[in-house]
């Protein structure tokens, strides 16, 4: 095939639009709006880092904070939850053998975080609406330096994200629960029971022989119990945004409501508390869970240790919501006792129930070796990797004595939070897309492997190097969240630069690939209307 | 008390290692996960791991809150007498100082206690390197103290360490903190 017929038709015409099922389509629409926002993100990125080594004249200081604020929201929801709602909307129909609850509720889900994204990153980019992810109060309502009209809108976008994400919730829970049409009445409470951890955690109590089976499967019941964190974070968002919109509402209707009626360090606790339902919450439970049905489907092996396993998530869950006093290490009215159960002690439990998932997927993966090094096992190792470099830099940050000298500096956003997302997460991610993808294209085969590995290389090399420059300068002293004149840093940003550029480069390599393996039409019947409406996950001739 | 430079290239040497170790790890892992072998997991192994974690866990906060001064120092702050205190006024994007210059003596325990009269801002003092020395919130409606021990002389600079607006970018007052040789007399 030429090179036009390969980009229209993609690689050997295998993919073919009209053949997916609804869910099919659903799911790849979910991923495909994931990566465009990976696009913006990565962009965003580079315009910053940039800016961090020369202020561009057409870029204002407002503008600069308005990216900063947008950057990490629009890889949160746009990118990463988009990509992960999308895969487990698919992933737990599949692995119950059950359609899913609601085609319209996981439309409605994927229509609401599209745009609420989309809403939040314009009123930021057109206002300059910039009071950061932290929203430290008073800040998001500080009328001096802020649009109340252009946060009103700002903070409906992402309000439109938290339904969204509501509606994602509602479809996994009553996917595990639900009798579909024609079936034999299901257990409901037992599957949720079995789903949450209940039911394992009673069985401790047992005699072997009186234990009951599990009647999910470890990734389903990872899935739902990272959905609860994300229920819990979208209630306190969704809070936190009504309360900022009634200050911007009585600012547009010229009424000024004082500030201080909201006292500052108990919004600080309340919002960390949800907000790290996110990083140290759904993330880490989502990502085990991942890893865990990567190397069983890369294996075709049982996992090790699945019972320590399936205890160790929903360890995680609890560990989750004590955790957030870890982010306050450094507000002195916080109360110490709090600085050392929260922030040092319960925290540390991540690096075991992190380190126990890493271990576990390890051991699996050992267990069956030789294994042929695809890509999905080595985007799973990267995976794998950048949280072995991440979670330890952030149980150093966790502590009382460490924080007083890293706080807010660019060593907790590189080290920590971008190796974490960049080479942790989204390689995770990167894995179960090329594992999963010929089973949502029906087959379609990948463009060209050396991209494949030119994508692999420029991601893992860029993402630990700009983690690595970026926190050689927060070592030095260079702080996040602001800006330097005088060059001070401009060696470790340059590095960092270069670093982004391999991402780039590397995501670009990814998108071309995926591009030339299913054709240009082949993306455009991915939103084309469904032809097939019934319920099927994948082609019933499958 | 150890200077936090120290702790600083301390903690800087340790992860270092820790990355170079895990990175190579994980490539051995890598090139002989698709290599014929030995492929069994003894449990035993697994168990050691989690308690090699939980240990490291725990020990880290033990080993720093004996072996850095200010963190036992900070949790216990209300009990220890400064020998010197200044009150710092933030407002609109601006420290205010009680005096031009903060003067203070290698050795002393300085209290500095600083009031937001509207956002939350950071309180963070550098080096003339720009290396942090310290830093901390300061939170509006809420007591934001800390106690300090300098023991290199110099001057250092106040910067704000938290986000409070485009604004505050401009919220540094340089080589505003002078720190004298001990004995100099600064009465």
């Amino acid at each position: 095939m030429s090179f036009i017929s390969t980009l229209m038709k993609g690689e050997q015409g295998l993919f073919k639009a009209e053949s997916l099922t609804a869910m099919q389509k659903l799911t790849l629409r979910f991923v495909v709006v994931g990566l465009v926002y990976y696009l913006f993100v990565l962009v965003e990125g580079m315009i910053m880092r940039v800016y961090e080594v020369e202020q561009i004249p057409m870029i204002s200081k407002e503008q600069f904070f308005a990216i900063l604020t947008a950057h990490p929201l629009v890889g949160i929801f746009g990118s990463t939850y988009l990509i992960v709602m999308g895969a487990f909307l698919f992933l737990v129909p599949y692995l119950m053998k059950k359609p899913l609850y609601s085609m319209k509720l996981a439309h409605w889900n994927f229509i609401l975080i599209t745009a609420g994204t989309f809403i939040f990153w314009l009123a930021g980019f057109i206002s300059h609406y910039a009071p950061l992810y932290t929203l430290y109060w008073p800040l998001p309502a500080d009328f001096n330096q802020f649009s109340p009209v252009g946060g009103a809108i700002f903070i409906l976008g992402i309000a439109l994200v938290m339904v969204g994400s509501i509606f994602f919730v509602i479809n996994i829970f009553k996917t595990i629960m639900y009798t579909p049409e024609g079936w034999e009445k299901q257990p409901a409470g037992k599957l949720l029971g079995s789903a949450l951890g209940t039911a394992g955690f009673f069985n401790l109590l047992k005699k072997k022989e009186k234990q009951k089976e599990h009647l999910v499967s470890l990734p389903v019941a990872a899935i739902a119990r990272g959905t609860v964190d994300m229920a819990l974070n979208a209630g306190i968002i969704l809070f936190t945004g009504v309360l900022i919109l009634v200050f911007m509402v009585a600012a547009i209707l010229g009424k000024d409501l004082s500030n201080t009626a909201v006292d500052a360090l108990l919004y600080k606790n309340w919002f960390w508390w949800g907000l790290d339902l996110i990083a140290d919450g759904l993330v880490l439970i989502f990502v085990a869970g991942t890893w865990y049905l990567l190397a069983t489907m890369i294996t075709g092996k049982k996992l090790f240790m699945q019972n320590i396993a399936r205890a160790a998530l929903l360890l995680e869950l609890v560990v989750s919501w004590t955790v957030w006093s870890h982010h306050l290490l450094s507000d002195q009215a916080q109360p110490g006792i709090l600085k050392v159960l929260s922030g040092e002690m319960v925290t540390a439990f991540e690096l075991i129930t992190q380190g126990l998932a890493f271990f576990i997927t390890l051991a699996t993966l050992w267990a069956a070796r030789p294994l042929k090094m695809t890509n999905e096992l080595k985007f799973l190792l990267g995976g794998l990797l950048g949280f072995a470099l991440a979670v330890p830099a952030g149980i150093m940050q966790a502590d009382v004595g460490l924080n007083r000298i890293l706080h807010n500096t660019q060593w907790i956003i590189g080290p920590h939070v971008h190796v974490a997302i960049l080479i942790g997460l989204t390689m995770t991610l990167y894995a179960a897309i090329y594992l999963l993808f010929p089973i949502l294209t029906n087959g379609a085969k990948l463009y060209s492997q050396k991209l494949a590995n030119l994508h692999f290389w420029t991601h893992l090399i860029g993402g630990i190097g700009m983690g690595a420059f970026m926190g050689m300068a927060g070592l030095k002293g260079m702080l996040r969240r602001t800006l330097y004149f005088d060059g001070e840093f401009d060696l470790y940003m340059i590095l960092a630069l270069v670093c982004g550029g391999l991402l780039l480069i590397g995501f670009l390599a990814f998108f071309f690939n995926i591009v030339m393996s299913v054709g240009v039409n082949g993306v455009i019947g991915i939103f084309s209307p469904v032809k097939n409406k019934n319920k099927d996950l994948v082609p019933a001739s499958e | 008390m150890v200077d936090s430079a120290l702790v600083l290239k301390g903690q800087t040497i340790a992860y270092t290692c820790y990355t170079v170790v895990i990175m190579l790890v994980m490539a051995w892992f890598a090139l002989r996960v698709t290599r014929p072998g030995k492929s069994k997991v003894k449990p035993a192994l697994f168990f050691t791991f989690v308690g090699f974690l939980t240990l490291l866990g725990v020990s880290l906060h033990i080993i720093t809150y004996n072996t850095i001064p200010w963190a036992e120092m900070d949790l216990n702050r209300h009990e220890i007498t400064a020998d010197r205190s200044f009150a710092i006024d933030v407002a609109n994007h601006e420290f205010i100082l009680p005096s031009d210059k903060l003067i203070m003596e290698v050795g002393e325990i300085v209290e500095f206690d600083v009031t937001s009269h509207d956002l939350t801002y950071g309180f963070g003092i550098f080096r003339e390197d720009q290396s942090m020395v310290f830093q901390m919130q300061v939170v509006p409606g809420h007591r934001n103290d800390i106690l300090w021990k300098f023991l290199t002389p110099g001057n250092y600079t106040i910067r704000s360490t938290e986000y409070s607006g485009p604004k505050g970018v401009a919220m540094v007052l340089e080589n505003v903190v002078v720190v004298l040789p001990s004995g100099s007399g600064t009465e």
